[in-house]
């Protein structure tokens, strides 16, 4: 046992590299050949199949498994990939069991879904292995197009224009491109440089140049980009992290739960990654498993996800939650967060139960912390954007914002869910409607 | 619990599972194992003349899948055995020495004058065999030489070669039919006319299971080549139900015994071929894929249909469908039904809406929350939907009760039987004036 595994205190190396290397492997590794025959052999072939209406990017999913069960993983990935570029990442990320696999008839016939996730990243990896981009870009138009943000919407956006022959500029205020892809997910998720490698092999189209650390609002404006540019796309993301509201939240080791994520994302050695021995995750999304699942993962002894509602109203799916049991994190439900106690540093988080409408009942309790991470939600950045709506960018079904000439999409826009794939989507589908402006 | 033991032309076996005429019998060591597996009787692998003949030094079979690479079907081009005559014979007596219960049956194939057949008869008698098999069927290699199926298709060989057995042997000789004939009736007459005691069929389907696409060779493919084969195993069954039943139902022949062959692989083929009267049936694709053990399930499902169905013996069962084995003239038109959908066991794939409403008769509706409904104003009642739905019996065909209207026809349902011979729009009908 290393001689720090069990000590207080929020530091390094509390496991050895074999540990650390086991526990950040890739949580659903991809499928053999023959696992993916055999996968792909359970697929009816659905008539107007449910899948494809819960895919966000409406991948016909019955088409590229039948693909695959017919020896053409490359004809499979082009399927994928004509509606999602992002394919490969949102194999990886999408919370499948609540999207196209939910929706499966085998789901409803006998529990077990057809595994159209792994599948899908199995036709992708295989393409993408080949180092083949199978899109050809149109001939030049020269519009010139500024996507603000290179995450999931963004680089959608970008590519979906490139292919269509305009000139687009990515303006990401990161040192590296991928938004959450290459920040905000946990690593067992995408192992391998994958987001990286990613953003590399869709800019094979042509036709898009990054500038990265330039971000809206401090090195750039909208009325510049607007000036500049014949269209500009939004994707900045949310910026902003909601924070608690209580005394004590500035204490030493209270931190967000995305920088967390982010800086071990982006750390060389997981084993100079210091932790807490006894963590209090939150907060009950995506964001949240993922801190929660990772501080374990590190070596934490005592990993607790704290969220103010019932289980059924969690935004981790299910099976997400399950994740995080199966890896040791504790999960208590309809508590709040009222106070954090310490000297200098964190050392208890005080809590209250809560009804589901979260009236107090009086009952608290506290949970020792060394380290708290905190994921209850995040929210819009900046000045001068279009009009907002509910705290985010107001747009038409087809992206379009109250500015002229500007669209937005991804977790920024008022749209559909936070989701990786939801971000493709509106990302496609904003470029869409900016070609048929531009080429009206 | 039911008798499964069976007496096949006066040979006895403790069940009606013979393993065929092919590989898995084509040495005494695999027929100890497939007697201590609990296989009723054997049929042992062709015996021709020496020198022995030789078999290609590459694949020998061929395979088409099914999902998660079952196998439906398979093809051989191996010939008959390619071991000395007088091994075999010392190892079928052998053999029958020490398991005198099980039904030890030779399959010969010799070429086509009297003598060689005397001969080999002779040979076959002396080992204590209970019975021949005469290898009419082999549809490659063995037929470029002038034996097997080059016999098989020509009805006047067959007659006259079994003449010649029956003849030289006082065994009890079968006749082992090829399918690659346009009417299966002529051979089985032909054998019934030389006097045989039974036949068995079917052998292997003329086939190339499929072409390599690189090669562009058909497969199984050996240096670049490739030569048809003998196709088998579960894809063979329907044209093996087929033929025996066009046998048993046919007066002239429809008493002589069959030994049903062709896809057998669980007890419920076994007791299809039954029903269609065969006395006892044959397999191999089976236990090649599956080995010897095969023969137990075999053994308990029959059983257990047999007390389900209170039938005392496989006697009981055999011939029990081959009344209802009818020409198509001979159908009820009145039989009016109509397609359900149990709207509970429904996983709403739509597959029954693509096949009806591409290929058929539009007689499915889908809703926008896809609920599939049957039109029963289109439905003919085809059955398209009830085989393309992977659930079973979520549809299923049920029959409009006499004196309801049938909203595609606008006719009152008939509870009386009539058949196209009766049918006014038959020109040769023959109505009852």
């Amino acid at each position: 046992m290393k001689p720090n595994a069990l000590a207080e205190g929020v530091r390094p190396g509390r496991l050895d590299p074999s540990s650390l290397a086991e526990g950040f492997c890739d949580v659903h590794p991809p499928l053999t050949p023959h696992e993916a025959a055999v996968a792909a052999d359970r697929c009816y072939f659905c008539h107007d199949a449910p899948c494809i209406a819960a895919c966000p990017t409406e991948i016909d999913i019955p088409l590229f498994i039948r693909q695959i069960a017919t020896g053409t993983p490359e004809a499979a990935a082009k399927t994928i990939f004509e509606q999602n570029i992002l394919g490969g990442m949102c194999a990886r990320v999408c919370p499948v069991e609540t999207l196209c696999e939910q929706a499966c008839v085998r789901e409803t016939a006998e529990h077990e879904p057809v595994e159209i996730g792994r599948l899908q990243r199995y036709a992708t990896d295989t393409l993408m292995a080949a180092d083949v981009h199978p899109f050809e870009r149109a001939a030049a138009t020269g519009k010139r197009i500024a996507v603000v943000g290179a995450g999931p919407a963004g680089l959608a956006c970008a590519h979906r224009l490139a292919m269509k022959g305009h000139d687009v500029v990515i303006y990401d205020a990161r040192e590296k491109p991928g938004g959450l892809n290459e920040y905000g997910i946990a690593a067992y998720k995408t192992v391998d440089g994958f987001a990286e490698r990613e953003v590399a092999w869709l800019l094979q189209i042509g036709g898009i140049r990054l500038e990265q650390g330039r971000a809206l609002g401090r090195d750039v404006t909208l009325e510049e980009l607007r000036a500049d540019h014949d269209a500009v796309f939004l994707g900045t993301g949310l910026g902003a992290v909601n924070a608690l509201g209580l005394d004590g939240e500035d204490r030493d080791g209270v931190e967000d739960a995305v920088d967390f994520i982010a800086e071990l994302r982006q750390a060389e050695d997981l084993a100079a990654l210091p932790i807490g021995r006894d963590v209090v995750v939150i907060g009950g999304g995506m964001t949240a498993v993922d801190a929660a699942v990772q501080a374990k993962l590190l070596g934490a002894l005592n990993v607790t996800m704290v969220y103010r509602r019932g289980r059924d109203r969690m935004n981790a799916s299910r099976k997400e939650q399950d994740h995080a049991t199966t890896r040791g994190v504790r999960i208590v439900t309809n508590a709040v967060p009222v106070a954090v106690h310490g000297n200098g540093a964190v050392r208890e988080v005080e809590f209250e139960f809560v009804e589901d409408d979260l009236t107090p009942t009086g009952e608290r309790f506290r949970l020792t912390a060394d380290q708290v991470f905190k994921a209850i939600g995040q929210r819009l950045d900046g000045a001068a954007l279009p009009a907002t709506e509910r705290g985010k960018i107001a747009v038409t079904d087809a992206g379009r914002t109250s500015v002229d000439g500007v669209w937005a999409g991804g977790d920024c826009a008022a749209g559909g869910d936070d989701l990786t794939v939801t971000a493709v989507a509106e990302g496609r589908d904003a470029a869409e409607d900016i070609h048929a402006a531009l080429t009206r | 619990m039911a008798n499964l033991a069976t007496d096949f032309v006066g040979i006895k076996s403790p069940n009606p599972f013979w393993l065929a005429s092919a590989p898995p019998t084509d040495k005494e060591y695999n027929v100890r194992r497939a007697f201590e597996a609990g296989w009723g009787g054997v049929v042992w692998k062709t015996l021709g003349l020496d020198p022995h003949i030789v078999n290609v030094n590459g694949p020998r079979y061929g395979a088409v899948w099914g999902p998660d690479r079952r196998l439906l079907g398979m093809n051989n081009i191996e010939l008959i055995t390619d071991r000395p005559l007088e091994t075999n014979l010392e190892e079928i007596k052998a053999v029958k020495r020490d398991y005198p219960d099980r039904a030890m049956i030779v399959s010969l194939m010799v070429p086509c004058e009297e003598e060689p057949w005397a001969w080999i008869l002779k040979k076959v008698e002396e080992t204590g065999a209970d019975g021949v098999e005469l290898n009419f069927g082999c549809p490659h290699g063995m037929s470029e030489r002038g034996m097997g199926s080059a016999v098989g298709q020509v009805p006047e060989y067959i007659e006259m070669v079994t003449r010649w057995c029956k003849a030289n042997t006082r065994m009890p000789v079968i006749v082992k039919l090829t399918p690659n004939v346009a009417d299966i009736r002529k051979p089985a007459a032909a054998a019934h006319a030389g006097g045989a005691d039974a036949v068995s069929l079917i052998n292997t389907v003329n086939s190339i299971t499929g072409v390599d696409l690189d090669l562009f060779a058909p497969e199984p493919t050996i240096d670049g080549k490739g030569a048809h084969g003998g196709y088998c195993g579960p894809a063979v069954k329907p044209i093996a139900l087929n033929m025996v039943a066009e046998i048993k139902r046919t007066a002239e022949i429809g008493r002589l015994p069959v030994s049903g062959i062709g896809g057998v692989t669980t007890w419920r083929d076994a007791a299809e071929f039954l029903a269609l009267g065969a006395g006892n049936v044959q397999v191999c694709t089976a236990a090649m894929t599956y080995g010897f053990k095969v023969v137990e399930e075999m053994i308990s499902g029959l059983s257990q249909y047999l007390d389900e169905k209170e039938m005392d013996s496989v006697r009981d069962l055999v011939g029990r469908a081959v009344p209802n084995v009818v020409d198509w003239q001979d159908l009820n038109l009145n039989y009016v039904t109509k397609a359900r959908i149990d709207q509970d066991a429904c996983i709403k794939c739509g597959r029954c809406f693509a096949a009806c409403e591409d290929t058929s008769h539009q007689a499915i509706t889908m809703s926008p929350d896809r609920v599939f409904e049957v039109n029963d104003a289109e439905c003919v009642a085809c059955n398209l939907c009830v085989n393309v739905c992977p659930v079973e019996d979520c549809i299923t065909m049920v029959r409009l009760p006499a004196g309801e209207t049938d909203p595609r026809t606008g006719a009152v349902v008939r509870d009386d039987y009539a058949n196209w011979t009766t049918h006014p729009n038959n020109p040769a009908a023959k109505a009852a004036e």
